[in-house]
């Protein structure tokens, strides 16, 4: 395990790893068969930096509007010790909440370094887990820990574990509207998958202290904006699916050593920077080393990752780059160029790639058909 | 998407110009559409923030919403957007036409043309949707009154919603969508829902290339994004600050004009590249040449204008907020039935729609190399005019024996697939005598041909390449296969047919198993019959005061 991290500490290069967090654990799941970004999650290596210094900066910016609606929200339904939260437990989801406890773990003692944040939530939720009886309990800014390959991540749920008929559940405050019963299906998924997350850590942690047998519910509860209001709405969401997905995904992680050890020795990432922090290192050989390593570029990328610009450059004229659908249909077809030579039937087709081009040939001759000589 | 599809899509890359995938236009354009270009502010829930919008591409009229989060203003804003919409639909409401009735039924009367707003991508038209659902329950008095407007608006913004989700309804269009029917580009699916780049691999300026063109398309800088969402950075370094200085106390009248004319003039700026390019793709989009079948489904979106016209005048209640079980399984039913007729009316219109087709096997096309026109049927009590003919093709049809298709050009003659067989090397004149069953290939095409029979005038020798196409459908040494067909209709009642009604040797044909005919529609219970399995009959809408003053906050 020194090897390996020694290895990727090498491929970081001289700067702090980038600390994981929940949405860059729950990214983890998206694009799972891209070694570039395996090795570069693993080695915590500062993905929007190396991407801007190519030349290629990362399409994700946030609004301000956002933030302050999200964070005005989220004070909102805890306010007054999660009163409104407690409210919408017991009307909407039907929770006998006889008596609250509401601790807040945001600083221990005046501290706030993680480790004794989280040794503090640890201590509390075992607590909470022996005590047997169905005292509902919230926690305000539990940090929970989780390994990410090889390494302890600390994670932080918007709110709260929450001890309910014998179980703990995840809260996820979320600040996008619920109408009608209905929400944005791209936000819930991602909602869903950072929630399995902490439901994850949360299973860790319990087992790790050997609390038993309380479990963690799989169905986590989201608050949302009913409607067009500032009004929360609580939901469960059932994550035992991004739990299936991402368990595979961190044990993937966790065979990293396999992965690095295909990449070639001298690989680094390192934007060798001086005292000061500036960049040093010519971009051309970073771009070279980042070449090394194989991407699995699709379009999908440009929505979650920070090298996507970079990629797409790179995977120009590749059928990938074209979409699903296009690459299921050219399926043996790398290239663009192979693709119209096939068409065209100046390239003898591989095996397989026989019934591709047939195909191609096949759409090449109907196309010059319904439009001359001009397809 | 088809093999096709993802050809010209190769082809563009190589090229870098985005490939025709159509050779004509698939959708109805109004002479006079309603361009709407809407911002929101993020985070909230579709809080408008500024919207351009008109019917003329030299006089777009910008709604500035300078403080979003105020519920006054969003309403004052509405009630703009309302005077604009509902004006320019009811302008439709002036003329009539006559449209004679179906089978037994009266004529009718309809209006003569339709409102057609056109937005820049699919999220507009979720933006619309949700205009729509928070305006259309208002009320113009009691608590929380609205200008009486609004919720017209909201009920015509929910109406132009819900047909946009009918396939082949134009009256609400997503410009991105309707450019990516007619055109590949070098791009994925997904780069195509920013109209800028999609635009730049359609039409690029002089002197770039469409991959280039895509490329600065992308730049937030000089193109905004096409809306609803802004640019963060546009967000965080311009609108922030001007939004704040908008927010002074009424006395300071004269700074605050001008901080709101700041405002106006910053989300103009993020707006108009947007509003040019809608002009652009509507003029480019007008210069193609409409399909036959697009006025007809323009007639519809007629029929669905003037019926949800009358409702509203018959002061029919808001659209629900979620439909019933019974009206959800219709409205289903219903979108699968136009949504499958579609695309078949696409591919009779349309060669290129058609070849689609053609490569997936439920189509074929090719000359007529024999013909027997005056052929009888005398198999049943009265004679019938059947002529055959031979179509002699290069595709490859997977098309069961006894199938019954439909030329394009011929719809009103249905031809009955006799057999299929890998065609003559050198195609003479055909002489099949009268049809004897059994005397044919009983195996569906391609997927095993039928067993030699010499004996038979109709079986054409079968050769090993017939053999080759059966085992590899789309092999390149393939020989050609002959189709023979059985026609019937569409050539007068006499036992002789009428001069041009059967194609001859020589004629280049299509013919499809595709049908635009009519489907019969699902049976679904009464709403008061709804199963308890559905939640049994859904209590009445009975239009509600807290409907009406729901917060917009």
């Amino acid at each position: 395990m020194n090897d390996l991290d020694a290895r990727l500490g090498r491929i970081r290069g001289d700067a702090a790893p980038r600390p994981h967090n929940a949405r860059t654990i729950a990214a983890l799941t998206s694009n799972p068969g891209c070694a570039r970004r395996a090795i570069m999650d693993a080695a915590g290596v500062d993905k929007p930096r190396l991407a801007s210094y190519l030349g290629f900066t990362a399409p994700f910016g946030q609004s301000q509007f956002a933030i302050t609606r999200g964070n005005a929200f989220e004070a909102q339904v805890k306010a007054n010790g999660c009163a409104e939260l407690l409210r919408l437990l017991r009307e909407q989801l039907g929770l006998p909440i006889p008596e609250v406890s509401y601790d807040d773990l945001e600083e221990v003692g005046g501290q706030r370094s993680p480790l004794v944040r989280h040794t503090s939530t640890r201590s509390l939720l075992t607590r909470a887990a022996r005590a047997g009886d169905d005292a509902g309990t919230l926690f305000d800014h539990p940090l929970l820990r989780l390994v990410v390959g090889g390494r302890h991540v600390y994670l932080e749920p918007d709110l709260i574990a929450f001890r309910l008929g014998g179980r703990f559940h995840v809260v996820e405050i979320k600040s996008f509207a619920v109408i009608d019963g209905q929400a944005d299906g791209d936000k819930v998924a991602a909602a869903a998958i950072q929630s399995a997350v902490y439901v994850l850590a949360l299973r860790d942690l319990l087992r790790e202290t050997g609390t038993g047998p309380v479990d963690v519910a799989h169905e986590v509860i989201l608050v949302c904006p009913e409607n067009f209001s500032n009004r929360p709405v609580a939901t469960f969401v059932d994550v035992r699916k991004q739990i299936t997905v991402l368990r595979r995904q961190l044990s993937r992680l966790a065979r990293i050593e396999a992965l690095v050890d295909l990449q070639p020795p001298g690989l680094t990432f390192d934007l060798e920077l001086d005292d000061a922090g500036v960049p040093h290192r010519p971009a051309a050989g970073l771009a070279d080393d980042v070449r090394a390593v194989p991407a699995r570029y699709a379009p999908e990328c440009l929505a979650s990752c920070e090298m996507c610009y970079f990629c797409r450059d790179e995977a120009r004229g590749q059928t990938a780059a074209l979409g699903r659908a296009a690459a299921d249909e050219l399926g043996a077809v790398p290239t663009v160029q192979v693709a119209l030579g096939l068409a065209g039937g100046t390239i003898t087709p591989a095996d397989d790639q026989a019934e591709a081009a047939a195909l191609l040939r096949e759409a090449a001759r109907l196309r010059q058909e319904c439009l001359g000589a001009t397809a | 998407m088809t093999t096709l599809t993802s050809l010209a899509r190769a082809q563009a890359v190589a090229t870098g110009m985005a490939q025709p995938v159509c050779t004509m236009r698939h959708v109805h354009l109004s002479d006079r559409p309603l361009v709407l270009v809407p911002l929101v502010l993020a985070g909230e829930a579709n809080a408008p923030l500024a919207a351009l919008v008109g019917d003329d591409p030299a006089a777009g009229r910008l709604l500035v919403v300078s403080q979003p989060r105020n519920r006054d203003r969003r309403f004052a804003f509405a009630a703009e957007l309302a005077e604009i919409v509902v004006s320019y639909v009811e302008g439709y409401y002036s003329s009539v036409q006559t449209v004679p009735g179906g089978r037994g039924q009266d004529e009718r009367t309809r209006f003569a043309d339709a409102p057609q707003v056109l937005v820049p991508n699919p999220a507009c038209i979720g933006f619309v949707r949700l205009l729509g659902r928070s305006t259309r329950f208002r009320r113009p008095s009691g608590e929380y009154a609205v200008d009486p407007a609004v919720p017209v608006l909201g009920r015509w913004l929910s109406f132009l919603a819900e047909r946009a989700e009918h396939p082949g309804s134009c009256l609400l269009l997503a410009a991105t969508d309707v450019v990516a029917l007619h055109w590949a580009s070098g791009q994925s699916p997904v780069e195509d829902l920013n109209l800028a780049a999609l635009m730049g691999w359609v039409s690029p300026p002089a002197g770039m290339t469409g991959a280039e063109a895509a490329a600065a398309g992308e730049d937030p800088v000089t193109w905004p994004p096409a809306g609803p969402a802004t640019d963060p950075t546009f967000d965080n370094e311009v609108l922030a600050r001007l939004i704040a200085a908008c927010d002074l106390p009424d006395d300071d009248a004269r700074a605050r004009h001008r901080a709101e004319s700041a405002l106006q003039a910053a989300l103009a700026a993020q707006v108009a590249p947007t509003w040019r390019l809608m002009w652009r793709a509507i003029d480019l989009l007008r210069g193609m040449p409409p399909g036959s079948r697009v006025a007809a489904r323009w007639d519809a979106d007629k029929d669905a204008f003037t019926s949800y016209a009358g409702y509203l005048r018959d002061d029919g209640p808001p659209q629900p907020r979620r439909d019933s079980a019974v009206a959800a399984a219709q409205r289903l039913n219903w979108l699968e039935r136009a949504q499958a007729s579609y695309a078949a009316q696409r591919a009779l219109d349309d060669p290129l729609v058609m070849a689609e087709h053609r490569l997936s096997g439920e189509a074929f096309a090719g000359p007529v190399t024999a013909a027997e026109p005056g052929r009888l049927d005398s198999s049943g009590k009265r004679r019938k005019l059947r002529p055959l003919i031979t179509v002699v093709t290069q595709d490859s049809p997977r098309i069961d024996q006894g199938a019954t298709l439909v030329s394009p050009s011929r719809p009103s003659q249905q031809a009955r697939v006799i057999s299929v067989s890998a065609a003559p090397l050198q195609p003479g004149p055909l002489q099949p005598g009268p049809l004897q069953p059994g005397q044919v290939p009983a195996q569906p095409a391609l997927v095993q041909p039928g067993p030699a029979q010499p004996a038979s005038p109709l079986a054409l020798a079968p050769s090993p390449a017939s053999a080759t196409a059966a085992s590899a459908p789309a092999l390149a040494a393939r020989r050609p296969l002959a189709v023979v067909l059985e026609l019937a209709g569409g050539m007068g009642r006499a036992l002789t047919p009428e001069p041009g009604s059967v194609p001859e040797p020589g004629e280049w044909l299509c013919y499809t198993t595709l049908t635009d005919s009519y489907q019969p529609q699902g049976s679904f219970p009464d709403r008061a019959d709804t199963p308890w399995t559905h939640g049994g009959p859904p209590p009445e809408y009975v239009p509600a005061d807290e409907d009406a003053s729901e917060a917009w906050s």
